[in-house]
């Protein structure tokens, strides 16, 4: 291990040669750098049949890559998407063949790539010398003296008149770029926004997905019905007369608002605040968890515990929807319902607090 | 420094043969471009080689990806809201109403042949790019990479994570699926907990109240052009940066940090950076086509009313989820105000402070150490203990956010309660993090006293060797110049001395109460760090070692025992070890 080309000491720079202390780190020895190892031969480097093996495999994986493109027109034209979406262990005809071939047309072409680079280029390790990254000192005088003599040329210095009053109309100018984006969206009218839902007073309570009205004989004790205003769901067994129902984005942000769940419990289970704003232990509360406004959706009967899926709070419906676990800090609001004259259950108001998550204004 | 003849550890110095052909397009191209001057010096550039240093190129090459597949998405994609009835191949959802984007994505998963390749490959590049960008953060932390002159890329890169995940949620509620929406909803739920501003920023976000039908539009724009321009932009300063600070590269033999040592950009590094890409492109095509991922179409339209349980935003989201499921639920409502604790501080400080920790870290390193030099040679991890040590705190503050992300699954698998699950993280990402961070350090601080050790008593043979009195010692064996030049090749650390608060004039100290910070704080960083034996200490270390051989020499065992001269850690030529 004599015979090394390189031995450059660890460090040449001494610290006062780069402005401001720039010089490299200095890795004191207490070995010599015995300079770069010697470059071992590969066999491709001696063996020309070796090299001529290493060729033919880097040429075959650009043939498979060929192969494989036109795999893949075949399968795109072989193979319909929508009819067989499942097959294939449920990927589908189409995607499996198509990955595949593409898949295999990219990869092949890396690997070749790849194994000629590492058996048949030059593998001789280089060494380039490194430079320091700042400029040169009299370069940085350079840039600096040209910096100020520009500076000095504009007068920018003596006539701070101007200077003042160019990054005041520079500032000023945020407030255009700011203004510009008033319309983005209409100020909150929280107080007919997020205060508000679109329960109103005797308003039906419908199943959220059949339309159907509620009466008290549909809930079992300690079964749960998704439920909504009637209005935003329209029933499968016709529109009733007199109601408007809602479309569109509409009626997305007012069923993310009135979702209600309605339970029933053992009248004897439920707190007495709980029950007065309910009907024989059927009571109802916003869907909307108050963390950050997860639809509420687990339901224990035994403990008559809620549990939201999104982050777990988990409320108790038993007593005002107060949480019992997790992250929420608000008791699920309590929409106070009875039964109407037809029999069917009604709210008897609007939620009496805002649903939902908090906000800055919700005192 | 003289001109760069490259050195070489090849038989015959590197000549650059004139080229012949393509020599009268260069010529074509150089006399209106004048780019020959640039390009002399680049085309033969080295780089030096690690497999750590292609994560970074997987960082990249996935965002390529990205946008080829994008592009593709682009031109079936639909980004509004507008109420549709779907009509298309999947029978499931015929006849549904639902927004045009989701319908969309239906008709590009099963009408457009590939489409639906395309939008899984799209959705894997995304979860390898951000994967990716994390790991080499990690690679570049651990190996002090960051150092002077890299402290500008070091903050671009954090910058492109945070912008990487930022684009990838834009993408994922870009379907206006179930699980999507949902998503949406929690941000917005997020935005609203600002203090003062938050439901003004929801309105405006939304175009009103969520959901509206602005978001789809607005979203896709920031998807599409805002935040991919931001990073395309950040990707070209990094990689300029790089290409101008040269690669850093392992200390090693005729490896200093005045010079790089490895292979030159044409034809080697090319090839295989090129090669690269195929092989990333390739394996996200296989995952596209043998993974299933977001099958939007299980999921139904976005309702919101509705929520599938157990739903899982993508993996990089996992650290938001669990810091809010862990957090109490505090809330303060004052002056007619309500402040949500419970929410802002997991939701929107969190991530941030615990990005800028990682980031300001270096930046704390520089001030500490005082250290102003350039830094081209990277450190083994155990070189730096504290440094890895807090890294490891971090990953395992990560990890333990990201299970608390998954609680419920986790209940689920190990049959565990969910509460209980909760209560344990709420305290473990105190605790754990601390015990983690102390552990690391005594680990790298032993592994350099055991490098030490090799470094003055050779490496453990496994031979154990019985003395004529009777006891036994394991033989141990010299390393190799180049490998012990390696372990040596790295800088001492100076710690700063906790200085008395006058000096000998009675002044105060300069800098006073700051400078103490410092001393001590350098103090606890670096006081107790092993350092590398000095050339004495090394010259002792190896007479103790020859004492020993002598009486191996007299106990005849020099020979017969040997054979190790050939486990391929030493020169055999000669056969030096027996002539010692
Ligand atoms: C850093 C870059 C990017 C990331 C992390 C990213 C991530 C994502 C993700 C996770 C999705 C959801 C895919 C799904 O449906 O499962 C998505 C959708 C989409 N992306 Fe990207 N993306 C990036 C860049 C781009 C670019 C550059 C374009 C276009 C030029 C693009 C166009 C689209 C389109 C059109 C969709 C909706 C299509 C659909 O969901 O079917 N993306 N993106
Ligand atoms: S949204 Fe219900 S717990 Fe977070």
């Amino acid at each position: 291990m004599s015979d090394h080309q390189d031995n450059l000491p660890a460090t040449g720079h001494t610290d006062g040669a780069h402005p401001g202390g720039h010089a490299p780190a200095r890795v004191e020895e207490p070995i010599a750098n015995p300079g770069m190892e010697r470059h071992l031969p590969r066999p491709t480097d001696v063996d020309e049949a070796a090299a001529k093996r290493a060729e033919r495999q880097v040429a075959t994986f650009f043939v498979i890559s060929m192969i494989s493109a036109v795999l893949f027109c075949v399968a795109y034209f072989s193979f319909e998407v929508g009819e067989s979406p499942d097959t294939f262990g449920r990927i589908g005809a189409s995607n499996l063949t198509l990955g595949l071939s593409l898949g295999l047309a990219l990869l092949c072409i890396g690997i070749g790539v790849i194994q000629w680079a590492r058996k048949l280029m030059a593998d001789v390790e280089l060494s380039e010398p490194r430079h320091p990254v700042a400029s040169s000192p009299e370069d940085r005088s350079e840039t600096l003296a040209a910096l100020s003599q520009g500076l000095e040329e504009s007068g920018l210095a003596r006539r701070p008149l101007i200077r003042n009053t160019l990054l005041g109309s520079l500032a000023m100018l945020g407030l255009p770029a700011i203004v510009a984006l008033r319309d983005l969206g209409p100020l909150p009218d929280i107080k007919n926004t997020l205060e508000k839902t679109f329960w109103t007073p005797g308003a039906r309570i419908v199943n959220d997905v059949t339309g159907r009205p509620l009466r008290p004989s549909d809930l079992e004790i300690g079964g749960l019905v998704n439920a909504e205003p009637e209005g935003l769901v329209e029933p499968y067994d016709g529109e009733r007369e007199g109601i408007e129902y809602l479309e569109g984005v509409e009626l997305l942000a007012e069923k993310g608002k009135a979702a209600v769940i309605v339970v029933r419990m053992e009248p004897e289970d439920v707190t007495e605040e709980t029950s007065n704003w309910g009907v024989e232990g059927i009571v109802c509360y916003s869907k909307i968890c108050t963390h950050v406004g997860c639809p509420i959706s687990l339901w224990e009967q035994q403990t008559h515990h809620l549990l939201c899926p999104c982050h777990q709070s988990t409320f108790d419906l038993a007593d005002k929807g107060r949480v019992v676990f997790g992250p929420a800090a608000r008791a699920l609001p309590q929409l106070p319902i009875e039964v109407g004259p037809d029999g069917y259950l009604v709210a008897v108001s609007d939620f009496r607090e805002p649903v939902g998550p908090s906000y800055w204004e919700r005192g | 420094m003289s001109e760069s003849v490259a050195k070489t550890n090849g038989p015959n110095a590197a000549v650059t043969k004139k080229p012949t052909r393509g020599a009268s397009a260069v010529t074509w191209a150089d006399d209106r471009l004048g780019l020959a001057t640039a390009a002399k010096k680049n085309l033969r550039k080295i780089f030096p080689d690690h497999w750590s240093f292609m994560l970074g190129e997987i960082a990249l090459w996935s965002f390529v990806i990205l946008l080829i597949t994008g592009v593709f998405l682009t031109f079936w994609f639909k980004p509004s809201m507008g109420e549709v009835e779907y009509m298309g191949s999947y029978a499931q959802l015929r006849g549904l109403h639902m927004s045009e984007a989701y319908a969309s994505t239906l008709d590009i998963s099963f009408d457009v042949r590939g489409g639906l390749l395309m939008r899984q490959m799209h959705h894997w590049s995304a979860m390898l790019f951000i994967a990716a960008m994390l790991v080499h953060m990690m690679r570049v932390f651990l190996t002090g990479a960051f150092r002077k002159p890299r402290e500008l890329n070091w903050i671009i890169g954090g910058l492109l994570i945070l912008l990487g995940i930022i684009e990838g949620f834009a993408g994922y509620s870009l379907p206006d699926d179930l699980l999507s929406g949902t998503g949406l909803r929690i941000a917005d739920g997020l935005v609203k907990a600002t203090p003062v501003l938050g439901t003004y920023m929801s309105f405006f976000m939304f175009g009103g109240e969520f959901p509206g039908d602005d978001i789809i539009p607005r979203l896709y724009m920031a998807h599409i052009l805002l935040i991919p321009g931001l990073i395309l932009a950040l990707i070209a300063a990094h990689m300029l940066l790089l290409v101008y600070h040269k690669h850093t590269q392992w200390p090693g033999p005729g490896r200093t940090e005045e010079n790089v040592v490895g292979f030159p950009m044409l034809p080697v590094y090319a090839a295989k950076a090129g090669g690269f890409f195929f092989i990333t492109f390739g394996v996200t095509a296989l995952m596209g086509g043998l993974m299933s991922i977001n099958p939007v179409w299980k999921y139904g339209p976005y309702n919101p009313s509705q929520v599938t349980a157990g739903s899982q935003p993508d993996w990089y989201m996992g650290i938001a989820e669990g810091l809010l499921r862990i957090m109490p639920g505090w809330e303060t409502s004052i002056f007619g105000v309500t402040l949500s604790w419970n929410v802002f501080i997991p939701g929107q400080l969190m991530p941030i402070i615990l990005l800028a920790m990682v980031l300001a870290w270096p930046f704390l390193e520089a001030w500490v150490t005082g250290d102003k030099r350039e830094h081209h040679l990277l450190q083994r991890p155990r070189n730096a203990p504290t440094r890895t040590a807090f890294l490891a705190a971090m990953i395992t503050l990560y990890g333990l956010l990201w299970a608390a992300g998954g609680n419920d699954i986790l209940a689920v698998i190990f049959h565990l309660n969910l509460n209980h699950i909760t209560y344990f993280m709420r305290g473990a990402v105190f605790v754990v993090p601390i015990l983690v961070f102390m552990l690391t350090r005594r680990w790298c601080i032993s592994l350099q006293r055991q490098d030490n050790e090799t470094l003055l008593h050779g490496y453990e043979t496994g031979i154990i060797m019985r003395s004529a009195e009777g006891g036994y010692t394991e033989r141990h064996l010299p390393i190799s110049p180049e490998a012990a030049y390696t372990l040596t090749a790295r800088d001492r650390d100076t710690v700063h001395e906790v200085e008395a608060g006058v000096d000998e004039n009675g002044v105060p100290a300069s800098g006073g109460r700051i400078a103490a910070v410092r001393a001590r704080l350098s103090q606890a960083m670096y006081g107790h760090n092993v350092q590398k034996p000095t050339a004495q200490e090394l010259d002792e270390g190896h007479h103790h070692a020859e004492d020993e051989h002598a009486h191996e020499i007299e106990a005849g065992l020099d020979h017969s025992a040997d054979g190790h001269q050939f486990d391929g850690r030493h020169p055999v030529e000669g056969e030096e070890l027996r002539s010692h």
